[in-house]
């Protein structure tokens, strides 16, 4: 049996409390607080305790979707990325980079929000750019 | 945050709540205030329901929805006259405070109480504890901004946070407590569309300029849509596309009727999540993404703190990291990205952003940085506007209370307000599919108060109907006194009693685009089963 702990942070509300993801064979087995954080000093919520159900949830997509006659078909990420890709610079084509919006992420890290915005505005061309900050 | 969590317990004389359910929705803050208590500070609760934090509470109101601008300049009134002010500080660090004394003489008492519904000797005694010790802490969350004046209640807010000399001192401060895990990080790093990363103007021509030459691209220099503008913007035919990440809209936005007929508008949809929600039902292609623990990257909380999240497990399936699906969609875009690892795009963006500059990973460790962070050796920033105020003087606004955009009337005569519950987490993607959490509470309801309850010959679990001018939902009652009489409460976390059918799109605040979701007119009836 190969056993770990590694550090995190919970992903639920702003606060930030520091946790420690059990890890046995490859699989997040359990949430526990990190002693030492000087945000939640070894403490959880009842959602902190729950975080690693999330993740493990049998309904976590697996695979890219694309969407067929109104239905999913799973995808290779070529394809999906490709199709997504082909749609979005024919709109840009036919009606301008302003008729495209990228909503980014309170969900996603910092490196990936950046990267969305970098892409709005630098692939895309348009400022178009929020997200859930008001909800 | 303009201070840091840890202070309230090691600082704060008095923590001033309004607006936050702190224990359900902020639970490590709640303890820390509770905790604070404990040694000594005053708590002072301001909250329309009668949440679980007021009992804790040394002195407790409970305000009309909406009412909060007229609250906060009664306790200002009440404070100046009795010369609780800080008058040293405000000629020091402030400016416009002649104004804001002006606007407040008329907030007597007495049309304080006419408009909060809060007696005037309660106004008084909560005014004299906030201003009488210090430092004191002002704490808000969505209670404060999720109204057509949002921006004006939080700059009530700080203008009595001023008034009081509790800007810049540890312990003091205004602290909004983000909702989010990474709200804080999205805005940081340009998720906004009028800023590049660390608020830089997308329309000031240097800061234009900078990313253009870092990003080897023309930028454009108009300020672009808010979430609230795009979706009327769909509904036009002026945004045709639309790429989603990470994010619930078709149960997070208001007005849900209005929102499904413009995204029917939408000539593509795509959506990047880990779980197929109510939004990536409808779109036309889905990215699978990689979640918490199966990749590497920071989050920064509501203390400014950017912390390191690491790998733990590979990816479910053929997940991506978002970083790798967003590289890879803008390579097919036709403009390359290419990251071997999270820290680069992190040493990219530190490079371009002040706040950030002296952040690495090495640095960040375990407990993590709060920016400002400029320079490698620079320890962090536990609170801000020390000594002077990041924009040089302290402005204090005068604002004028303004009623909500709904009050009662005949045909809706009940007030709803929205908000969050212990265990369940926004749209409820990420806690309704956790077993732990889904066997606390696994479906929508409505609170409504004991005498409303008889009146309407409401029992506990009876089907209500609610009918709001946009639309009608129908929600198992729950019987309680937490909501005060006339109001309801509903939970935001449930898609089959999805509260955004009844709020309103059109009442927002003007500046913020935040929708008012604390305050609507509803009707309600009890459904015969």
């Amino acid at each position: 049996m190969n056993c770990k702990f590694v550090p995190s942070v919970c992903s639920y509300c702003g606060t930030g409390c520091g946790v420690l993801f059990e890890v046995i064979d490859g699989k997040i087995n359990s949430t526990l607080p990190l002693k030492s954080h000087p945000v939640n000093q070894g403490k959880l919520c009842i959602k902190g305790w729950s975080l690693h159900e999330y993740i493990n949830s049998y309904m976590r997509l697996k695979a890219p979707l694309v969407k067929e006659n109104g239905h999913f078909q799973k995808a290779t990420w070529d394809e999906a990325i490709t199709h997504a890709a082909k749609n979005f610079n024919r709109i840009k084509e036919t009606h301008g980079p302003d008729a495209i919006g990228v909503l980014v992420s309170a969900k996603v890290t910092n490196e990936e929000n950046y990267l969305a915005q970098k892409l709005a505005r630098a692939a895309i061309g348009t400022n178009n750019v929020d997200h859930c900050a008001r909800l | 945050m303009t201070n840091s969590i840890e202070e309230f317990e090691t600082h704060s004389k008095v923590i001033f709540v309004i607006g936050s359910n702190t224990t359900a929705c902020h639970p490590l803050i709640a303890s820390r205030i509770i905790k604070a208590k404990e040694n000594g500070a005053k708590l002072i609760v301001a909250d329309p329901r009668n949440i679980q934090l007021s009992r804790y509470a040394d002195f407790t109101v409970h305000q009309r929805l909406g009412s909060d601008v007229a609250l906060l300049n009664g306790m200002m009134h009440i404070i100046i006259k009795n010369n609780w002010h800080d008058q040293a500080y405000i000629e020091q660090r402030c400016e416009d405070f002649e104004q804001l004394k002006e606007t407040l003489h008329t907030y007597t008492p007495t049309m304080v109480e006419a408009i909060t519904g809060i007696a005037k000797k309660d106004i008084t005694k909560m005014a004299e504890l906030y201003a009488t010790q210090s430092p004191a802490a002002l704490l808000y969350a969505m209670g404060i901004t999720q109204h057509t004046t949002g921006v004006d209640n939080v700059k009530s807010c700080c203008n009595l946070a001023m008034l009081c000399g509790n800007v810049g001192v540890a312990g003091g401060g205004v602290n909004p407590l983000r909702g989010q895990n990474n709200v804080q990080g999205a805005c940081d790093m340009g998720g906004l569309p009028n800023v590049f990363t660390g608020y830089q103007p997308v329309a000031d021509p240097k800061a234009r300029e900078k990313f253009s030459q870092a990003w080897d691209c023309e930028l454009s220099d108009t300020p672009g849509m808010t979430i609230t503008d795009m979706i009327s913007a769909i509904e036009e035919g002026k945004i045709k596309g639309l790429y989603v990440i990470g994010e619930n809209p078709k149960l997070s936005d208001p007005d849900k009727n209005h929102l499904d007929n413009a995204f029917k508008k939408l000539d593509f949809l795509i959506t990047e999540d880990i779980f197929l929600t109510e939004s990536a039902q409808i779109a036309d292609v889905v990215f699978a993404s990689a979640s918490l623990g199966e990749r590497e990257g920071t989050f920064t909380n509501t203390e400014r703190r950017c912390m390191l999240t690491r790998k733990a497990v590979e990816p479910v399936g053929n997940a991506l990291p978002d970083w790798e699906i967003i590289s890879r969609f803008s390579t097919a875009l036709g403009y390359e990205m290419n990251y071997d690892c999270p820290s680069d795009i992190f040493n990219e963006m530190t490079s371009l952003t002040k706040s950030y500059q002296g952040m690495s990973y090495q640095r960040l460790g375990i407990d993590g940085l709060q920016w400002p962070c400029p320079t490698p050796e620079h320890p962090g920033t536990p609170y801000l506007h020390k000594n002077i105020f990041t924009r040089g003087k302290g402005k204090f606004h005068a604002i004028d209370y303004k009623d909500p955009a709904e009050l009662t009337c005949e045909d809706y005569p009940m007030l709803m307000t929205t908000g969050r519950m212990f265990a369940h987490f926004h749209t409820g993607t990420m806690t309704r599919v956790s077993t732990s959490l889904d066997s606390e509470q696994k479906t929508g309801y409505v609170e409504i108060n004991p005498k409303d309850a008889r009146r309407l010959n409401i029992n506990t679990d009876d089907m209500i109907l609610l009918t709001s001018r946009r639309g009608k939902i129908e929600a198992p009652a729950r019987i309680t006194d937490s909501v005060p009489p006339n109001n309801i409460f509903l939970p935001i976390h449930f898609g089959e009693n999805p509260t955004n059918v009844l709020t309103s799109s059109t009442a927002f605040d003007p500046i913020a685009k935040i929708p008012e979701f604390k305050v609507g007119a509803v009707k309600i009836e009890k459904l015969i089963a």
